[in-house]
Parts: structure tokens; C-alpha cells; sequence
């Protein structure tokens, strides 16, 4: 197991430097970066001293060597727009957008797995076929109609909750939160809805789907002969042998979620990473740009990794495939 | 008064197309200690028997008519909590395949402890103990260790012990074992029906065996019933059934089992069910598939096999030196001369099937020679240069569901090696050698449009010899064609590949694990096991007068029957 997790570590090393190549092509090679850091009005002199200044005229392979050596950590220049460093853009926004995500999957997982498992145990009742269209509906609407109709419901008719940015935040020094004032929860509320609901609809088909097959299984079929009873059969024997599918499917959702709470964002104005990649395309910004492709691949990466050692938890047969076979 | 009493119970599936009837006024009791068989080919309703008896009949399937008493009291009308009260406590059930009956994802232990805290409510403590007795019981070596296995990390025949541990958790008084050794070997089927046996002595315990296999029922029941199309046509003690059967179907079916004791020229049909037709009147000699003839004659034999192996690795690492192996065939070698049915036989894992997939390609072998028709097949490297030399050797597989591609129509299934290897000049001769071809083998050229799902498994595997065959190939390798298949079906299609041999002039390969076929099929058998050759020989002399120990142990057994 070990030897794997190291091989998955070298193969993730190497996803993450392609993509930080892609992201220095796009620094370097997408228009003058110092064209887009000085003003009209800058002479060609100063505009050579810059270039020297930022190391502009080293070959490319050295250059990409300090774009990578400051990548790591976690330095990528200033925003042309803003002109303050991305890091610290980043780190502001980073707890917005990882809120909302976390708390959308929460309530996808929450929500989406006892109703797949309902709709595949009791295909006919009417709470099924409402779950199922329901889902329907989930997987077909976009999600920015989604959430415009929910702004319009809970928030211009009945003026429940708010529709835009974060409430009240906590600052808790290296992170702030939504999540500790009254304001912070009503506001999440929404976007979290909006952006869950399609992954939830997927979670409780997959889940419904997988169950359906291994409720036809012999040893659910054997346990039943045995006398255990419904609930075991179905939460205990069968559910966890769905769950290899479901998290492989979980754990690349949770990670689209992340990357595109952009539509959300914009729809919500949160606060978020999305916004600010949006606003970052909006005026050219390539350094937020590198930074958050390189971020968002990062957070892929790392989920990958999860969900393979998740393997290992749930599925016995894969921790002892490194074993010899004992027969 | 019996243990078990089944009562005139008929059983029904209602469908769309008309209700059907799989059960019909069956009688059937089973007394303490007991084995009662329960023999029929597919569809004769056996299982369903079983299944209306553990009241778990698929759904929509019902009982309309007959009772089941236990002990005298009525127990096909209580609620379902009452039943599932019942189920694994007094009454226990035994499945066919071991290797799907175990959740992969626990512990043999944790599965035992769930199923005996549950009926005996004694706590897990206590459960644990048991089960680790039980399962020492069952013949599990060492099961304080290995209880805490998955599983996985058993073999078919131990998991098949784990299952009836785990049917007798709970100290049943009934046992109903539905096909419980067919998935094995047959030298762990002994272990199994010895097992099996001795539990009914010891405890008292009554058994249903269920199973198509006259061998078993041979072997171990004290009386037996034999079903057909969902009707019971003849019940009685095991010796008296088998020896003098009474109902036409019976004697028919018995002598459709292959004989172990002496070969005979063809295999008896059992004709009670269908007249099976007789060949089409297609003179192959002078038809395009007849030209597999006219291949040119080596001299020696046509397929020579020369220390040929095959390692697997079990375990990776970018060291040599700690990288494992499997040594699936070790150093195998042997000669296949013209015209000769070849057979192998041997225990699963024993590396016959590898053996074919190398011939075939399938497999590229790890070291040796294969050479066919005089040439070195291992030293030609590319698809042109093999191309030719597969075109004259074809394959029929094991399972007739998988091998079939369920979306292809039987005419595209059957014209794709055609086309492939280009054998036809047209699409009207590929077409017209695709509906001989499928009245050669029995089916008539209106299967060319049906799909595969739409026959059974014999009609199946007749389809995947009509296939085999459209590249007119010399050689013809049968990976236990038959072993999926009923009795009667087996005989049809044994008979059929026989034919076409004899017909054809092929030189045929044919695995399989059922001594009694290789009998019957094969003019010299190879004995293996565990990747090794044991022993070549003649068949008659291998059946007569085995020299290896290990041919010796196979012939003892086989399940005596017949030999009366």
C-alpha cells in the first residue's frame, strides 16, 4: 500500500508540473506581462529595466525553474488590476469558495444517498417517483436558472433569505468564516442549494442504480435465506458494497464543485474564488489566472489521492492484492 | 411423521404473455437425517421447489395451490416476520456459487457473529466463539486465524464451507442445498457432499439437494426425485431410480449421462424431450467448408508444443528480484497429429485453458515453442504474418452467454471471421456460407436474424461453433464446451462436434474437467495439474490402467455411477 500511495504521489508531482508549464505558458507567452504591469506613458529604457528587473530576458527553462520554485510557495506576482499579490487575493477569497463547496457536498451526500437508497428499495411508491422526477428536473435545469429561481422565490417574494454576497464574516486570524454569525449561515443558504442540487441528483441516481444491483446479489439473496432482517440486508450488507462507485464519483464532484462554483458565484455575488476568476478573465489578469488553475488542480490532485486511499478502507479485496494470497 | 412436508404445491409466474405454470402439483416429504434429491434439467422447476419452501420465490411468482408443513405445523401462509424467523433457524439454505454468497466486504467472522447473535441471541462474545467452532467444524483448519479473513482470501471450496457454516449458525433441522457443489472441482465436491453427509448423520439433519448432476445424486442421497417441467415423474430410493427407472424421461435422462466405465460410438439422446434432427443434407465434401481439407499435409504431427510456459506476475516491483510469479504452465510439451481429438484434462488452475489461449494467441507464452503445420508460431512477430496461421485454428469457449456479443445479430456474429479473414468473395456468398453453416450445426438459417439472447444455452453454443468453423479452419479448440450445458443438451452438442470432426477432418483440442466426456470424445487425453504434465496416454489405457498418481486419484473421483 505504501509503494502505491508513493507512486500516486510521483504521478500526482507530475500532473501538478505539467499544469503549472500550462499556467507559465499562459503568464509568459499570453501578451507582454510588462506591457500589462506599466503605464502608457513608460519609457522603452524603464520598460528594459523591468524586464531585467523580473528576470524577463533568462531562458525560458530558467524562468519557468523560479515561476515553479515560486509556485511553490504559493507566489505568483501581483495582479496586474489590483496590483497587490495574488497570494493574498487568494487567501481572502479561498475560505468563501471552500465554504460553500463543502457545505453543497455535505448536503448533496446528506440528501442524495438515504433518497437513492429509498427510491431503490421501494421502486413504486409515490415519494419514489417524485424523487425521481425531482431529479430529473435536478439534472436537466442549468444551474444559474436554478438559482435565479430560487433568488426569486426566498428572496424577492417571500424575503426570507438574502440573495447576494456572505453576511456577517468571522475572522479567525488565517481563515474567515460565514458560518459562525446568524447572517453568515441565511446567506449560504441558497448558493449551497444551488449548487448541490445537481450533484445531489447524481448521487441518488448513482446510488439508486448501484443498489438495485447489488440487491440482486447472491449473498443479499443468501443473507435473506439466513433470516437477517431488511435493515441489515439493505444498510449494512448492501449499502457498503455501492459505496466504491459512489465515492469515486463523490470525490470528482467535490472537486468540480470547487472548480465550478464560478456560475454559482456570479449568480450569488459570493465573494468567492469563481468571482474572482471571472473578474480576472474580464481585465486580462493572467497572473490570478495561472494561480488559480494551478490551485484548482492542486485541489483536484489531492482529492484523487483521498479517494484512492478510500479504496483501501472500504474494499478489503484491494488491501490484500499487495499480499500474497493466502489460499 | 416427516420432518418436512411439501403437499401438492403448484407454483406460478404470472407474465404478460399468460401465467406460467413453473411448479405443478408436487408432493415431496423429507424426513429427519435425511437426503432427498432433487434432479431435472434447467427449467424443471427444482430450485423453485426450494425457493417456495425458504418462501423466498421471486417475485411476481406465487403458490396457488398445495401447503408446506414443518414439523406438522403450516408454514407457507405466515406473515413475513414469521417467516423470516424461520429462515436460517429451522429451516437453512446452501447456494451454488460459494464465490458469490459472501459479502466481499466483511469478515467470515463478522458474518457468522451477524447470523448467530441474531437467532440465538447469545452476544457477540459468545457468537464469536461459536462461529469459530462451526467453522472448525466445517473442516476450516486453523479457524481462530483465519475467521478474521475476507472472504476473498478463500478458496471456492473453503468459501464453500463458510456457507454451510453459516447455514447451520443456527442448528437448523432443514437443509436445502440448491446445486451446492456444481461451481467445484470435483475433487472438492467429494470434500463437500462428504461434509454435507456427515452433518446429516450427526445432527439429524434433513437435506433437500438440488442439483442437474446424476453423479451426485449418485453419491450421496438416500432417495430421489426427478422432475420435469415442473411436474415430479418419478420418486423413490436413489439405487432403485437410477437402477431400474419406472418413467420414461428418468431412463432416458440417465442414459444420456456420459459413461465413465466404457466408451460408445455416440452419445444416447434423451429423447423423451425432443426429436433432435438429423444433419442437414449438405455434402461438406464438396461445399466450400469442405475445402478445410485440402490443406496441405505436414509431415509430423500438425501441432508440436515444446517446453512451452507461462508465468504471471502476481506481484509488481521495480526490482527483479522481488517481483512473484505464477507458473500457470511449466515446461509443457506435446504433439497433436492430424485428425486426432487431443484431449486435457485436469483440476481448475491446473493451466489447461492456458494452455489454448497460447496456442491461440490469446496469450503470448513466456517461454517454448509452438509450432503448427511445421512452422514456429512464437517467432512471427507480426498480425500479417499470424493472420493466416489463426484463420486455421478457431476456438469455442465455456460460457455460451458471454462469449456471444448480445448486440450482433447470429448472421454478423457468424460473417465477422468470414470477413475478416476475407474468405468470401462476396456478400452473397458470405451470406449464403452464414445460413449453411447455421443448418450445419443444427439451427436452421432463420437464426441468422434473431439475437443471441433469444436461445438457449445448447442453441447458444451451437451458434459458437457455426462461428468457429466460418474460417474453415483445421484445428478447433473446445475450452469445456459443454460444462454449462444440461445432460441432454451436452449429448446434442457432443455429438454435433463429433460429427463435424469426423465430417470435416478436423484435429481437435478438447479441454475439460469431466473425465467421463474425455472418455467419449477424446483419442488421447493429457493429464495436468498445478501447470505440469502428469501423463500422456491413449484414453483407454489412461481409464484402465492409469500410471500416474495423480490419474489414479481423478478416476477415483468421479462419482460412481452407472456401473450397475
Amino acid at each position: 500500500m505504501i509503494s502505491f500511495i508513493v507512486k500516486r504521489l510521483l504521478q500526482s508531482a507530475l500532473v501538478m508540473l505539467s499544469v503549472a508549464f500550462i499556467a507559465f505558458a499562459l503568464f509568459r507567452f499570453v501578451g507582454d506581462p510588462v506591457a500589462n504591469m506599466v503605464g502608457q506613458d513608460t519609457s522603452t529604457e524603464e520598460r528594459i529595466q523591468i524586464r531585467k528587473a523580473l528576470g524577463l530576458d533568462d531562458p525560458v527553462y530558467i524562468q519557468f525553474l523560479n515561476f515553479t520554485k515560486n509556485a511553490v510557495q504559493g507566489e505568483f506576482g501581483n495582479s496586474f488590476t489590483l496590483r497587490v499579490p495574488v497570494s493574498g487575493l487568494m487567501a481572502q477569497r479561498f475560505p468563501a469558495t471552500l465554504e460553500l463547496s463543502l457545505i453543497s457536498a455535505i448536503l448533496a451526500l446528506a440528501l442524495g444517498v438515504p433518497m437513492g437508497v429509498y427510491t431503490a428499495i421501494h421502486r413504486k411508491t409515490l415519494l419514489s417517483k417524485a424523487f425521481m422526477t425531482i431529479s430529473l428536473m435536478g439534472v436537466s435545469l442549468p444551474t444559474f436558472l436554478i438559482g435565479i429561481l430560487l433568488i426569486l422565490i426566498f428572496g424577492v417574494v417571500l424575503r426570507w433569505l438574502p440573495t447576494f454576497g456572505r453576511g456577517d464574516v468571522v475572522d479567525l486570524g488565517w481563515w474567515s468564516t460565514g458560518l459562525l454569525t446568524a447572517s453568515g449561515l441565511k446567506a449560504i443558504i441558497l448558493p449551497a442549494i444551488t449548487l448541490g442540487i445537481f450533484q445531489m441528483t447524481l448521487i441518488m441516481r448513482l446510488v439508486r442504480a448501484e443498489m438495485m444491483e447489488v440487491l440482486r446479489t447472491d449473498f443479499i439473496k443468501f443473507g435473506r435465506a439466513r433470516g437477517l432482517s431488511d435493515r441489515s440486508l439493505q444498510f449494512r450488507h448492501a449499502l457498503k458494497n455501492t459505496l466504491i462507485p459512489v465515492i469515486t464519483i463523490t470525490g470528482l464532484q467535490v472537486g468540480s464543485i470547487i472548480a465550478f462554483a464560478i456560475i454559482t458565484e456570479s449568480v450569488f455575488q459570493w465573494p468567492g474564488m469563481g468571482l474572482l476568476f471571472i473578474q480576472a478573465i474580464g481585465n486580462a489578469d493572467i497572473p490570478i489566472m495561472a494561480a488559480y488553475l494551478v490551485l484548482i488542480a492542486f485541489i483536484f490532485v489531492v482529492i484523487n489521492l483521498v479517494v484512492d486511499i478510500l479504496y483501501f478502507v472500504v474494499d478489503p479485496r484491494l488491501r490484500s492484492s499487495s499480499e500474497s494470497g493466502s489460499e | 411423521m416427516s420432518q418436512l412436508l411439501i403437499d401438492n404445491i403448484t407454483v406460478e409466474f404470472p407474465g404478460r404473455k399468460g401465467d406460467f405454470i413453473a411448479v405443478e402439483s408436487v408432493t415431496l416429504d423429507l424426513q429427519a437425517g435425511e437426503i432427498l434429491g432433487v434432479v431435472g434439467e434447467s427449467g424443471a422447476g427444482k430450485s423453485t421447489v426450494g425457493n417456495a419452501v425458504i418462501g423466498l420465490l421471486q417475485k411476481p411468482g406465487r403458490m396457488i395451490q398445495g401447503e408446506i408443513l414443518l414439523d406438522g405445523n403450516r408454514i407457507d401462509d405466515l406473515d413475513e416476520n414469521l417467516m423470516r424467523a424461520l429462515r436460517g433457524k429451522r429451516i437453512g439454505m446452501i447456494f451454488q456459487d460459494p464465490l458469490t454468497s459472501l459479502n466481499p466486504l466483511e469478515t467470515v467472522v463478522e458474518q457468522l457473529i451477524e447470523t448467530i447473535d441474531l437467532h440465538l441471541k447469545v452476544g457477540a462474545k459468545a457468537a464469536r466463539k461459536r462461529a469459530i467452532d462451526l467453522l472448525g467444524q466445517v473442516g476450516i483448519d486453523n479457524a481462530e486465524v483465519r475467521c478474521d479473513q475476507y472472504p476473498h482470501q478463500f478458496s471456492g471450496g473453503m468459501r464453500q464451507r463458510v456457507v454451510i457454516a453459516l447455514a447451520l449458525c443456527a442448528e437448523p433441522d432443514v437443509i436445502i442445498a440448491d446445486e451446492p457443489t456444481t461451481a467445484l472441482d470435483v475433487s472438492v465436491q467429494a470434500q463437500i457432499l462428504d461434509l454435507m453427509r456427515g452433518i446429516c448423520r450427526d445432527r439429524n439433519v434433513g437435506m433437500i439437494l438440488i442439483t442437474h448432476d446424476m453423479g451426485v445424486i449418485a453419491e450421496v442421497t438416500d432417495r430421489v426425485a426427478v422432475m420435469y417441467h415442473g411436474r415430479l415423474v418419478e420418486l423413490g430410493k436413489t439405487a432403485q431410480v437410477l437402477g431400474q427407472p419406472k418413467h420414461e424421461y428418468t431412463k432416458s435422462l440417465i442414459s444420456a449421462v456420459p459413461r465413465s466405465d466404457r466408451r460408445i460410438d455416440r452419445f444416447p439422446l434423451v429423447t423423451y424431450i425432443e426429436d433432435v434432427g438429423d444433419m442437414p443434407d449438405i455434402d461438406l465434401d464438396a461445399h466450400w467448408l469442405g475445402q478445410a481439407k485440402a490443406y496441405e499435409k505436414n509431415d509430423g504431427p500438425l501441432l508440436k508444443l515444446t517446453d512451452l510456459s507461462m508465468r504471471f506476475i502476481t506481484r509488481h516491483s521495480i526490482f527483479p528480484s522481488k517481483r512473484q510469479f505464477l507458473t500457470a504452465v511449466d515446461e509443457v510439451s506435446f504433439d497433436i497429429e492430424h485428425g486426432e481429438v487431443f484431449g486435457i484434462v485436469g483440476e481448475s488452475g491446473s493451466g489447461k485453458s492456458t494452455i489454448a489461449r497460447m496456442i491461440t494467441g490469446i496469450y503470448q507464452p513466456t517461454g517454448g515453442k509452438i509450432e503448427f503445420a511445421g512452422t514456429d508460431l512464437t517467432a512471427l512477430k507480426t498480425a500479417k504474418e499470424i493472420n493466416p496461421w489463426r484463420r486455421q485454428m478457431q476456438m469455442v469457449f465455456q460460457d455460451p452467454f458471454s462469449s456471444l456479443n448480445a448486440r450482433m445479430r447470429v448472421a454478423d456474429i457468424v460473417a465477422e471471421p468470414i470477413n475478416f479473414h476475407k474468405q468470401a468473395a462476396s456478400k452473397e456468398e458470405c451470406r449464403e456460407i452464414v445460413n449453411d453453416l447455421l443448418e450445419i450445426v443444427g439451427l436452421g438459417k432463420v437464426a441468422a436474424r434473431k439475437f443471441p439472447h433469444e436461445f438457449s444455452g445448447g442453441q447458444r453454443q451451437r451458434i459458437s461453433i457455426a462461428r468457429a468453423l466460418a474460417t474453415r479452419p483445421r484445428f478447433l479448440v473446445c475450452d469445456e464446451p459443454t460444462s454449462a450445458l444440461d445432460v441432454s443438451i451436452q449429448a446434442q452438442v457432443l455429438n454435433l462436434l463429433k460429427d463435424l470432426q469426423e465430417e470435416l477432418g478436423l484435429t481437435m483440442m478438447f479441454i475439460s474437467h469431466d473425465l467421463p466426456v474425455i472418455r467419449q470424445m477424446c483419442d488421447r487425453v493429457m493429464v495436468m495439474k498445478d501447470g505440469k504434465l502428469c501423463e500422456i496416454a491413449a484414453t483407454e489405457d489412461l481409464f484402465n490402467n492409469p500410471q500416474h498418481e495423480y490419474s489414479r486419484h481423478l478416476l477415483d473421483l468421479i462419482p460412481k455411477f452407472g456401473a450397475s
